[in-house]
């Protein structure tokens, strides 16, 4: 068994930790760092409700050790809304009703935000597949899809008044 | 069966309901302003904003001083006998605290067993065998999660295999006794029936037409995102266990708690916190809860446990598992005349299930569905298997599900048997309008319905006829399109106290509603939402009744402590009961005002009249009380005699149940190479009734059809023949993602319910129980002109592309 | 599901790594994406004592033309390749695989290296590797090597490196002109692994296939070219009943094992059906279609 220090960066906080090394990121982040936003769904990595992003790209924590995420930048849902002002995507899932339990609504909006500064003007089909890594019971999804497509927008219309 | 004739309406004086005739429309009825945001509004919901923050609080959130954690060892078997558990190793490692096995339940009072909520008996741990796979063995108390789990691979427990059986079929032979606990040594648990028998028989007898199909209802599970799970938080110094707990069923789960460890139930309070999804999952008490709450008592601290992913799909309760022969009688015009139904129950290794205690095939009479017909006979047989007991919902009302499969696959065989249009053969059948309330065959009495108006609308949403004509185009091309409908009637809101109970408790729910001196309200129910809104759609009836903004109105459930004592929430009852609860309490609430109003406005209570959020003198509406100012007035300026404060708690007991309906279709094109079935359009329309806020029954309609989808294309809980789950993690179980999903297309037509204050009916469940069959039914639409005449659910791609090539037809 | 206790390095260089490697050989496994392998460990179906987490070797990562290939850095990520203009552009069969691997957030950390050198016969990659003749590249203490992907996989996850040996670069030749290649996959779900799926790259000669490679996933023990098919096709000109041809002779060359995903029979047959959709895209492409 070995301990290992790790230093990373989480919704712009730099944190130390000692851990043992078979813990899972997830776990760091809910039991180490109290963040409880990010969920976990399953133990087969199939239902996303843990994804979180590191280095601005969408992964499930519950498959990566807290130790790999040494030096990493993880962004996880509680890092939204930290000015104050809801994200978009933030705002789409409420205005939309994209969600129901919300159980899996932080790792739908993580996935969300990662598959959106790649895609930012995305079809509906792209939407579906870009969240198909995360499982909802609740939605039936269509309505998830129109807050996707919400942020979207938002966040297009916010860049070109930007420029 | 509930005879509904002779039941008085409890509530007649308040009951201002809809009238028994009511024309069926389609707009949304909104009486009060935006500002106030009552009934019919399309609100945000109240709850998101914690959601959407990652601020939601649910079990495993819940972190206490010194908490220790458990784990569960589970058996390999299906069935065998236990010779021993050797659990040394285990105590002996670092950050183990304790290890209890059945020997220790039983010592602390025979807690080693437990009852159902079907007054069967279930183990919570074995001493002498095990009957399921993965079931509970014992369990590991630990200082940490990571510890406990490497402690029960330290557990060694000693297994002699028995024969495992696992279908129900082979276990009525008796040849291997699952419960060898019981006085009888068989596997057959009950027999129950409905409907007249003799009457049935004389109809089949003068049939035109019969048809005759076999049908499975796969076992199925819930799988909300959320496990299930507890903190248990025994405090000895006062004697008080403090529980947090995935329940659907709060109040209903501290008197069973009550019940069997023997602590007073003044002393149990029960949390439900956040739940991420019930669907009724969250309704049974599980062996993992028991063990837990005994785990905090034993060692005196607050104990965790969190199921994984595994655990949750190979040991809770499953969903349906009824193997059903139908028969449909029809006279020579192709009318509907009668319904002879045989089903097996395979209940797994207890009666868990979650059915009102007179029915242990739940709801399922309700079979006879939309179609008007002169008899029908339904018979249902209980058996035990070496399989996880349970029998709970799936988002269903109580084996409705069953029932509308069967009946809706029936009536599509009988339309292709006589060569009808599946469509015109439906509203040729269907119970008029000018029926309702309609007496069914099996004693059912359905409170409103305009079957019709609902077909009709789906058929020009997806434009039937043209269809119709596509598909036979392609058909002649060799190219297979199909069209499904299903007509479902769904019945929820059990139920009125006289047939209904759960363990003897009456199945009525409640609300509490207490208004602030400065208008601001605090409103508790009975009830738990899983995700269903609550908080947003009782403000909102709130807000209708009273006139207070539903923003000033701070709804609260789950604490056995506060909230009034309520059945929870499954079976779609919510609205039902403790959403007419809603509106009792508030008129209770509006009659006393009135006298404050009186009072303020020195006029006689005659003299006034409610309009939206006040009461005014008739005519001369300037002078008016607002609520807010009654309120103010209630404990500043209150009517001398009068007591003080303005407040209300009902307990609502329905008197009947809602009837919820639709109609769905849904077109299918299929894969000729491989068999898969794409789903290209879905139209469902729904009538609810009233609708109380349209985003949130989009919201459920929408998930409702997914979870329709799922058992009808994808999901199934599959043994091998030793009774071991192949499909027990999330990689296997496959519950859809978004690219499954299609876009449902959603309509409405609204038929209010004559019985329900607020014409209000449920409509969480609708599109899960009416979805599978529109999706079996299209598929075999497509496949007819082969011969094919059923498929069971899941209809997989294996499935569809042996009957494609037993019937020649590849690519 | 917690995996059980290990020991965990994280070198910082190749070599640091191979030193590693070579120190707990036997004991050691090396972690790569992971994507496989912790939800192994969290089943404790696999238990190492030692992890040796490459993911810091950045060096590990580039797709990108090189002479007369198409270097794949083994630490590549799936999500990388998806990405990749010039995999979008000139190598469309492997555009195909990488965009049905699993799904989007899996294939942001699982690496191409970890799902060729794991030789799960269920994994994409290899059968695509088999259709491209592609070539793994190997480092150990004695230094480089590479191995021609048709002597890679030697079993059910097992492949023809050394324990000491890491697996460092894939290459895939470049299409010569009038080439083309498709993966068709059948999965249950989306991102679940295949039911059948097959990779074929192809090349023409006028009217003719000059060469063609099929490659297989999920029906047989070991990765496999449907070598048969294959036959079927070079030197003939394409049409409906050679295209039948090919995709009969792969159902009968294949040897899938029943299981949830269906009996023998259907994956036989849907292996034909998907050999057969596979060729009919690779023409099209290399006749200049997308």
């Amino acid at each position: 068994m070995s301990e290992h220090e790790v230093t990373l960066t989480i919704n712009g906080e730099k944190v130390t930790r000692s851990v043992e090394a078979r813990t899972l990121l997830v776990h760091f982040i809910r039991e180490d760092l109290s963040l409880t936003g990010t969920h976990i769904g399953c133990d087969t990595t199939s239902c996303g409700a843990c994804t979180v992003l590191i280095c601005g790209k969408p992964i499930k924590s519950c498959t990566m050790f807290a130790v790999q995420a040494d030096g990493a930048e993880i962004e996880t849902i509680e890092s939204l809304a930290a000015g104050g002002e809801l994200h978009p995507l933030q705002e789409g899932f409420w205005e939309k009703h994209g969600l129901q339990c919300g159980y899996c609504t932080p790792g739908m909006i993580m996935s969300a935000k990662g598959f959106l500064a790649e895609n930012p003007n995305p079809t509906e089909d792209e939407i579906r597949h870009g969240i198909s890594g995360n499982l909802c019971r609740c939605t039936g999804y269509n309505k998830i899809v129109e807050a996707i497509q919400y942020a979207a927008e938002k966040l297009q219309a916010a860049d070109a008044g930007g420029e | 069966m509930p005879q509904l004739d002779d039941r008085k309406e409890p509530h007649s004086e308040l009951a201002e309901g809809v009238s028994a005739r009511v024309p069926t429309t389609d707009e949304v009825q909104i009486k009060t302003p935006e500002k106030i945001c009552g009934m019919g509004h399309r609100k945000k919901r109240k709850e998101d904003p914690r959601f959407i923050q990652g601020k939601g609080n649910y079990v495993d959130d819940v972190k206490l001083p010194g908490m220790l954690y458990m784990d569960i060892v589970r058996s390999p078997y299906a069935h065998a006998k236990i010779n021993s558990i050797d659990a040394s190793a285990a105590l002996e490692m670092d950050g183990v605290l304790a290890v209890i096995t059945g020997e220790d339940l039983k010592a602390a009072g025979d807690l080693h067993w437990m009852p159902t909520l079907m007054s069967d008996t279930q183990m919570v741990l074995p001493i002498d065998k095990v009957v399921y796979y993965a079931q509970e063995i014992c369990a590991v108390i630990a200082t940490s999660r990571y510890i406990a789990a490497d402690a029960i691979e330290q557990v060694y427990v000693d297994y002699e295999p028995l024969d495992a059986v696992v279908d129900p079929f082979e276990a009525m032979k008796d040849k291997v006794i699952v419960r060898d606990d019981k006085e009888k040594k068989t596997n057959h648990i009950w027999h129950w029936e409905a409907g007249d028998k003799a009457a049935t028989d004389a109809v089949f007898k003068d049939a035109a037409t019969v048809v005759k199909e076999k049908l499975y209802i796969p076992r199925i599970h819930v799988s909300s995102i959320e496990t299930c799970g507890m903190v248990a938080n025994y405090n000895k110094a006062r004697s008080h266990m403090q529980i947090y707990m995935t329940s659907q069923a709060p109040h209903a789960h501290r008197t069973v708690f009550a019940l069997v460890s023997g602590l007073p139930e003044h002393k149990i309070q029960i949390i439900s916190p956040d739940i991420g999804g019930g669907f009724g999952g969250k309704v049974p008490v599980y062996p993992g809860y028991v063990i837990c709450a005994v785990a905090s008592l034993v060692t005196g601290k607050p104990v965790k446990w969190i199921e994984d992913r595994s655990e949750n799909l190979q040991a809770d309760s499953f969903a349906r598992d009824y193997h059903i022969e139908a028969e449909m009688a029809a006279d020579k015009n192709g009318k509907i005349t009668g319904l002879r139904v045989k089903t097996l129950s395979d209940c797994g290794a207890a009666d868990a299930a979650a059915n009102p205690s007179k029915f242990p095939a739940g709801l399922y009479s309700i079979c006879t569905g939309s179609y008007d017909m002169k008899a029908a006979h339904v018979e249902v047989d209980g058996v035990y298997t070496t399989k996880p007991p349970g029998g709970v919902a799936y988002r269903c009302s109580f084996r409705v599900t069953e029932a509308v499969h069967m009946i809706e696959r029936m009536a599509d065989i009988m339309a292709h048997q006589l060569g009808e249009d599946p469509a015109d053969y439906r509203l040729k059948n269907f119970i008029r309008p000018d029926q309702f309330p309609y007496k069914s065959p099996t004693g059912w009495e359905y409170d409103s319905g305009n079957y019709e108006a609902a077909l009709k609308k789906a058929m020009d949403m997806i434009d039937y006829r043209t269809l119709r004509e596509e598909q036979k185009q392609k058909r002649a091309k060799g190219e297979l399109m199909g069209i499904g409908i299903s007509s479902f009637t769904e019945v929820v809101g059990a139920g009125p106290s006289k047939d209904y109970d759960i363990l003897g408790i009456k199945m009525f729910d409640s609300a509490e509603i207490r208004i602030h001196p400065t208008g601001k309200a605090m409103a508790r129910f009975g009830t738990k939402s899983q995700g269903q809104g609550h908080e947003t759609t009782y403000a909102q009836i709130i807000a209708e009744e009273l006139g207070l903004p539903s923003d000033d109105i701070e709804v609260e459930e789950g604490d056995t402590d506060t909230a009034p004592y309520g059945l929870g929430t499954y079976a779609s009852r919510s609205t039902p009961t403790a959403g007419a609860a809603a509106v009792m309490a508030s008129r209770k609430i509006k009659a006393k005002a009135k006298k404050i109003a009186a009072h303020l406005l020195e006029v006689g209570e005659g003299d006034l009249e409610w309009n939206i959020d006040r009461f005014e003198v008739k005519g001369s509406p300037d002078q008016a009380k607002t609520i807010q100012e009654i309120a103010f007035a209630a404990y500043t300026n209150h009517p001398q005699g009068m007591e003080a404060g303005l407040e209300a708690v009902d307990y609502y007991d329905p008197p009947n149940l809602t009837f919820p309906f639709g109609s769905y279709i849904c077109v299918v094109d299929i894969d000729k190479g491989t068999g898969e079935v794409a789903i290209r359009r879905f139209v469902a329309v729904d009538d609810c009734g009233h609708i109380i806020n349209p985003l949130i029954v989009e919201g459920q309609i929408h998930g409702g059809l997914t979870m329709g989808l799922a058992p009808a294309l994808y999901e199934e809980i599959v043994y091998d023949e030793n009774g071991q789950n192949l499909t027990g993690t999330l990689a296997d179980y496959l519950v859809p993602t978004a690219v499954e999903s299609p876009k449902w297309e959603l309509g409405k037509t609204i038929t209010p319910s004559p019985h329900h204050p607020i014409g209000a009916k449920g409509v969480g469940e609708s599109p899960t129980v009416g979805a599978p069959p529109a999706i079996a039914n299209a598929v075999v639409d497509a496949l007819w002109h082969l011969g094919v005449r059923h498929i069971d659910i899941p209809i997989t791609p294996p499935k569809v592309w042996k009957l494609l090539r037993d019937n020649g037809v590849t690519d | 599901m917690i995996p059980a206790a290990f020991d965990y390095h994280s070198p910082r260089s190749l070599d640091e790594a191979l030193s590693l490697l070579k120190q707990h050989a036997g004991d050691a496994k090396i972690l790569a994406g992971g994507q496989s392998l912790i939800p192994a460990m969290r089943f404790r179906l696999a238990m190492p004592a030692i992890l040796i987490d490459i993911n810091r070797l950045n060096d590990l990562r580039y797709v990108e033309e090189r002479g007369d290939h198409l270097a794949i850095g083994a630490m590549t990520r799936e999500h990388a390749l998806e990405d990749s203009s010039v995999v979008r552009r000139s190598y469309p069969l492997l555009h195909d695989t990488a965009v049905v691997i699993a799904d989007p957030l899996v294939r942001n950390q699982a690496t191409v290296g970890g799902n060729i050198a794991h030789a799960d016969p269920a994994n994409d990659h290899p059968a695509t590797m088999l259709a491209y003749n592609a070539t793994a590249v190997a480092k150990g203490p004695k230094g480089e090597r590479t191995i021609p992907i048709d002597d890679f996989f030697t079993g059910l996850f097992e492949n023809a490196m050394a324990d000491d040996e890491i697996l460092i670069e894939i290459r895939i030749p470049k299409p010569a002109a009038n080439s083309g290649g498709a993966y068709t996959k059948l999965e249950r779900k989306v991102g679940d692994y295949a039911i059948s799926a097959a990779a074929v790259q192809l090349r023409l000669d006028g009217d003719k296939v000059a060469e063609a490679r099929i490659g297989l996933t999920n029906v047989s023990a070991v990765p496999m070219r449907a070598k048969a098919a294959e036959a079927e096709l070079v030197g003939k000109s394409i049409s409906d009943a050679v295209v039948e041809a090919a995709g009969k002779a792969a159902a009968a060359e294949c040897d899938p094992s029943p299981d949830l995903r269906g009996g023998v029979d259907y994956k036989r047959d849907i292996t034909r059906v998907m050999v057969k959709r596979s060729i009919q895209r690779a023409v099209a492409r290399a006749k200049g279609g997308k």
